[in-house]
């Protein structure tokens, strides 16, 4: 059973113009999705309306067999999403470990166990933890934000271009912690750049093109298929 | 030459009355900065909720003496803080639903708000002298001295007296406790981390789940609290004068910018960076330098940098000092 279906999503921001115009996305449990293609083509905007951040006109968005097409971001976060926005996505002045905290604000429980498996994933975020979040590298910021998100317990966890701005080797270690992130069972809706890379590690790879499907299938179908890789993949 | 009258005489007119007044200063420029941090404006209305704050002590401090209740050396004004606080705090809580609460609503403008508030601040300020007309009032009782000049002289065979207030003890001792008390809740609680967490990044803070009003509120309180004292504390040192307040706006948004405005930690170090140089600045230094030359060397002019009616300049140069060279404050705050 699909996990995360949105379908035949259109819309755009405020009353402006349509960016999405009929995308569809799903993930599996505990699957990696990922949304490539090229500039402007409505992936970062596809993956906002997946998490409420922009009104819909037609489509609907189902998490877990449920209908939250209606939904505000804030009661998506407490249905089982997470999101880690590509920019502004930490409390620069805080501690690392309150931003953990701050992740975690919606829960009542005890926090300490999450804590741990997240420092056991980022072994760096454990050794900045007393550290301002703002005084980190970009590679170490990405994992406190991907950190904080995975600190609601999410059952899907959505990244918006986490590797935007940081080296190819923090990239390749960012991938690998991602892929230990969805061997928990966590699906991953991903937003990347860096398409061929991004792939690699996809079970899903959906190609949009003018805020559309243009292409989906498997990451490793899609990275053989000739007319993807020519046209956007850089031959 | 003689260091030691030297060094009472400048302790007993600069150290302790800029240490005092730095300290109130620090604690109106953490409700100015709060605002800044969480609301997002400069709130021109501060300097009237200190006004505010500080009659309602005023009054509840006369009820209580026509009651006979004292604190016996200390003033009876301290009993009465606590009810300053929480009028402020219904007055400052009013104000938001019944005002601010619209403008965040449609997201209006910080500039808007920052004229929004100039309304506020004249509202207030008509309410105060409703209230408690415009004279000078002295509301501080108990023991005037905690040092007198006359008992220092005669203990230590100096010349120079050195005199401290008890006010002006009260006032360390109870910022020193204020200040720790609003660092440990901001540090510590998780309330207050989410209070500074909205201040880092509202969007993120949203995504987290944390309340915006429940935010709003809680500043709400921390400023009445924090502006109530600041208030208070300058009424008991100084007098109470209703107008002084609006004055007092200028040196506490310089406190605050200089230190980096939305950083406690900089609002305090800029309260105490303003007072020096006031005071320091406008100090008449001839007699400490007399003690520190020789005889014949003694200066005829009062060696008095700045007369006292230029104080507020003082405030408003060094201001321009510091946003012209760090523009973001002695600590990193926020630009503006």
């Amino acid at each position: 059973m699909t996990f995360l279906h949105a379908s035949e999503m259109r819309g755009g921001y405020g009353s402006g113009a349509d960016i999405l115009h009929g995308c569809t996305l799903t993930v599996q449990k505990g699957e990696i999705a990922v949304i490539v293609g090229p500039n402007g083509a409505g992936k970062s905007t596809a993956m906002k309306a997946v998490f409420g951040m922009l009104n819909l006109r037609e489509g609907h968005v189902h998490l877990g067999g449920e209908d939250i097409t209606q939904l505000s971001p804030q009661e998506r976060v407490y249905k089982g999403m997470g999101f880690v926005p590509q920019t502004h996505n930490i409390f620069p002045t805080m501690t690392v470990r309150e931003n953990l905290e701050m992740g975690a604000f919606i829960r009542n429980d005890d926090i300490e166990e999450t804590i741990e498996q997240v420092y056991e994933l980022f072994p760096a975020v454990k050794d900045k933890r007393n550290q301002n979040a703002g005084e980190l590298s970009g590679g170490q910021r990405q994992q406190v934000a991907v950190g904080r998100a995975l600190m609601t317990q999410p059952k899907l966890l959505m990244l918006d271009e986490p590797t935007a701005g940081v080296s190819p080797i923090v990239m390749d270690e960012l991938f690998d912690r991602i892929i230990e992130v969805a061997r928990t069972g966590i699906s991953i809706l991903m937003v990347e750049q860096n398409a061929r890379q991004a792939l690699e590690i996809a079970d899903k790879g959906y190609v949009l093109v003018q805020g559309a499907n243009a292409y989906t299938d498997t990451g490793a179908a899609l990275l053989a298929n000739p007319e993807v890789r020519r046209t956007f993949l850089g031959g | 030459m003689d260091i030691l009258n030297a060094l009472v005489a400048f302790a007993n007119f600069v150290l302790i009355p800029a240490t005092a007044y730095g300290a109130q200063l620090a604690l109106g420029a953490l409700g100015v900065t709060l605002i800044y941090g969480v609301l997002r404006f400069s709130n021109f209305a501060h300097g009237e909720t200190m006004s505010f704050g500080a009659m309602v002590v005023v009054l509840v401090t006369a009820l209580f003496q026509s009651w006979g209740i004292s604190l016996g050396p200390l003033p009876t004004a301290l009993l009465a803080l606590p009810f300053g606080i929480a009028v402020t705090a219904l007055l400052l809580l009013t104000t938001d639903r019944v005002v601010y609460k619209f403008y965040r609503k449609v997201k209006a403008a910080p500039v808007m708000l920052v004229i929004v508030s100039t309304g506020v601040m004249f509202v207030m300020n008509g309410v105060v002298r409703m209230v408690v007309g415009t004279e000078d009032r002295r509301f501080a009782d108990g023991a005037r001295f905690l040092v007198n000049a006359r008992d220092f002289k005669a203990w230590s065979g100096l010349d120079e007296g050195l005199a401290i207030k008890t006010t002006q003890v009260i006032t360390v001792v109870v910022a020193l406790i204020t200040v720790a008390a609003l660092f440990w809740f901001l540090n510590k609680t998780r309330t207050g981390k989410s209070m500074r967490a909205f201040s880092d990044n509202e969007d993120l803070a949203l995504l987290s789940g944390i309340n915006p009003e429940r935010v709003v509120t809680i500043t709400w309180l921390l400023v009445a609290a924090l502006a109530t004292i600041a208030g208070a504390l300058y009424g008991l040192d100084k007098s109470f004068k209703p107008f002084i307040y609006q004055q007092l706006l200028l040196p506490v948004f310089a406190a605050a910018i200089v230190g980096g405005i939305g950083n406690p930690l900089g609002a305090i170090a800029g309260g105490f960076v303003i007072a020096f140089s006031e005071v320091t600045l406008t100090y008449a230094f001839k007699k400490v330098i007399t003690y520190l030359s020789p005889d014949s060397w003694s200066p005829d002019g009062l060696v008095q940098l700045l007369s006292t009616d230029y104080k507020f300049a003082v405030s408003f140069a060094i201001l321009i000092i510091v946003l012209l060279f760090k523009p973001t404050g002695l600590f990193k705050g926020q630009s503006i």
